[in-house]
């Protein structure tokens, strides 16, 4: 029998199964890093900062959670750090042009949505190598936005607007509960839904995937178009949350995306990892980005512990399925 | 299908066209558009300009030849300028400094290829990871801040004239050559062929494709610790952000000069006509007074019609 064959004939992946037990070693992974600060800082099991800490790895997975569909694919979205900065500084202007938070949201929306579509376009209408593709974009957002932006800073929104970034909810910030909605989302999209599982098959044999019937570029589309949509939604967040809006803050989100679905179990190469997954890489990620703080390093520091948490996750990831083989 | 099989012939006389049109056409355009692009004093600038470029583009083609990809040069190169800086502040020392600046860069040039070649994570993510370590490493060594008063005699490179030609342009033209030799006449050229095109023949003829990888690599962390030395003279300074981006131009030469991504071809003069397209396209923005985020946006665009075009000639 040849490797299409076989790959076609796989049963569909289950939520309980492999991927649960690799969520679970994330699990113990999170919790141990909790312990490890609980002891080196005594403010680290302050209320203060673990709602901090959960609102910070929210931030980390919206962006991350549609990027998980990427590559899922097999592909990659280098673009999403720079969509947030762009679509932020739209949506940031009409809300002071028109006044309305709601034609802000969407514009915000629509502007990351059509971003990640046009990289889809990119990857299976010109069949550009997704990462290449999103690579260009990244630099054609950049100078759009700082072009747009022409040096300024926008600040002040609606308190009203405001209260979706930083306001709380039962003592809960309100990003932490469009977490759970969207992390639900997500995993039904991926887990039930026949998309979700078109989703993993073109990811793990985009040929037997053709074969099968799965209108792949049309897939491919889709989730690219929801990985520039989830970056919108981010890019609300930020603006809310920071009452502001400035060409460069995108700039440090991207590495931070990408390592947070790496840390979660998704597999470079695609049609192997979880929503959820990623939503507890975002945890461990920020877990760790928070005790450096908490313990007085630099933020300097920052880029060179997120590089080297990205390397050590696809070589664990590697490893570990080497084994499995 | 007659046109088909004369375009899919594998001569790399006819990429000339392709990145020659671009060069010819920017240049009229640049000439009608902006005044003062004719001008020697501006064409020699945009040619000194050029020669950073010109240090990442070259090994940029040998990496990409070997289906691999490096993200990390232009942070690297940020990293490399800044130790430049400060060596040569510390010891007064153009050659040390040189040293250090080398250095730090093979050494982010082999460690991109051990992660590519000994572990196999895919050249992308492997050198996004070392990108992200070299600009941590840039903002700790810098904290952050500029590294200046550097000695005259760093300066002076970027700045002096050899034979009525400026040096920098010399250093880039000697660059050429000795990649020339390299890829074209030598065996290691031949190799890195291969790389691309039948790793498997490599292995068959007894040879270790990971060290070839890696020696590939670390030529282009070498390269972009040259290229450290020249960012540090034209600056009269290091500063934590100054490469950002530098790989993406670097991969836009290459791209434009019509060496594949996906089958192993080569092509360098191509990657040298690249070069100076992108350094004409924002040259001749930058006298129409555009600022540099249209710069970037519009070689963001440059690289994906290349990259398109290819494709089309890929499928032709």
């Amino acid at each position: 029998m040849t490797d299409i064959t076989k790959e076609a004939l796989m049963p569909p992946r289950s939520f309980l199964s492999q991927d649960a037990i690799q969520v679970f070693y994330r699990l113990l992974a999170a919790l141990l890093i909790c312990a490890v600060l609980a002891v080196l800082s005594d403010s680290f099991l302050s209320l203060g900062n673990i709602l901090n800490v959960l609102r910070q790895a929210s931030l980390t997975f919206f962006i991350a959670s549609g990027l998980t569909l990427v590559v899922l694919t097999a592909g990659l979205d280098l673009s999403v750090g720079a969509n947030v900065a762009l679509s932020a500084c739209i949506a940031g202007t009409v809300i002071h042009k028109t006044g309305s938070p709601a034609l802000g949201i969407l514009t915000g929306l629509a502007c990351g949505g059509l971003v990640g579509l046009l990289n889809g376009v990119m990857v299976t209408a010109l069949r550009i190598p997704s990462f290449i593709a999103t690579y260009g974009m990244l630099w054609v957002l950049n100078g759009l936005t700082y072009w747009y932006m022409a040096g300024e800073t926008l600040h002040g929104f609606p308190a009203g607007f405001r209260q979706i970034g930083s306001g709380y909810l039962f003592g809960l910030p309100i990003p932490v509960y469009l977490l759970l909605v969207f992390l639900g989302i997500g995993t039904f999209f991926a887990q039930r839904t026949v998309w979700g599982q078109e989703i993993y098959a073109i990811g793990a044999n985009p040929v037997a995937a053709r074969l099968s019937g799965i209108p792949v570029a049309r897939r491919l589309l889709l989730v690219y178009a929801v990985s520039g949509t989830m970056a919108g939604l981010a890019s609300i967040i930020f603006l809310s949350r920071l009452n502001s809006a400035e060409a460069d803050i995108g700039e440090s989100l991207t590495l931070p995306a990408i390592a947070a679905v790496l840390i979660g179990g998704t597999s470079l190469f695609g049609g192997v990892g979880t929503v959820f997954g990623t939503f507890i890489g975002a945890l461990i990620l920020t877990l760790v980005l928070n005790g450096m703080n908490l313990l007085s390093v630099s933020a300097n520091w920052q880029p060179l512990v997120t590089g080297i948490i990205v390397i050590l996750a696809v070589w664990l990831d590697m490893k570990t399925r080497r084994r499995a083989q | 299908m007659r046109e088909a099989a004369v375009v899919s012939v594998p001569n790399p006389l006819q990429r000339i066209p392709g990145v020659a049109i671009v060069l010819v056409l920017l240049i009229a355009l640049f000439s009608v558009i902006a005044p003062g692009f004719l001008s020697v004093a501006n064409l020699s600038n945009v040619l000194v300009q050029s020669t950073i470029l010109t240090m990442l583009a070259l090994p940029m083609t040998l990496i990409i030849m070997t289906e691999g990809l490096d993200l990390s040069m232009g942070a690297v190169l940020t990293l490399t300028s800044l130790c430049v800086a400060i060596v040569s502040l510390a010891t007064k020392s153009m050659l040390l400094g040189l040293g250090a600046g080398l250095l730090v860069g093979t050494a982010f040039g082999v460690a991109n290829g051990w992660l590519v070649a000994i572990l196999g994570i895919p050249p992308f993510v492997a050198t996004l990871g070392t990108l992200g370590m070299a600009q941590g490493l840039s903002l700790i060594v810098s904290d952050g801040q500029s590294v200046v008063g550097i000695p005259h005699s760093v300066r002076d490179i970027y700045s002096a004239t050899l034979l009525g030609i400026p040096v920098p342009i010399v250093m880039a033209f000697v660059t050429y050559a000795a990649f020339h030799g390299l890829l074209y006449h030598t065996r290691f050229g031949t190799y890195i062929f291969a790389l691309g095109g039948n790793r498997e023949a490599l292995r068959y003829a007894g040879l270790s494709p990971n060290k070839l990888l890696i020696a590939v690599y670390a030529l282009g962390g070498a390269m972009a610790g040259i290229a450290g030395l020249l960012m540090t003279a034209r600056m009269n300074s290091g500063h934590p952000t100054a490469g950002l981006g530098l790989e993406f131009d670097a991969i836009a030469a290459v791209a434009v000069g019509g060496t594949s991504f996906e089958r192993g071809n080569g092509w360098l003069l191509g990657t040298l006509l690249g070069v100076l397209s992108v350094g004409v396209l924002r040259n001749g923005l930058n006298l129409i007074s555009l600022p540099s985020s249209v710069q970037v946006a519009s070689v963001g665009v440059l690289v994906i019609v290349a990259l398109f075009l290819d494709g089309l000639r890929s499928r032709a």
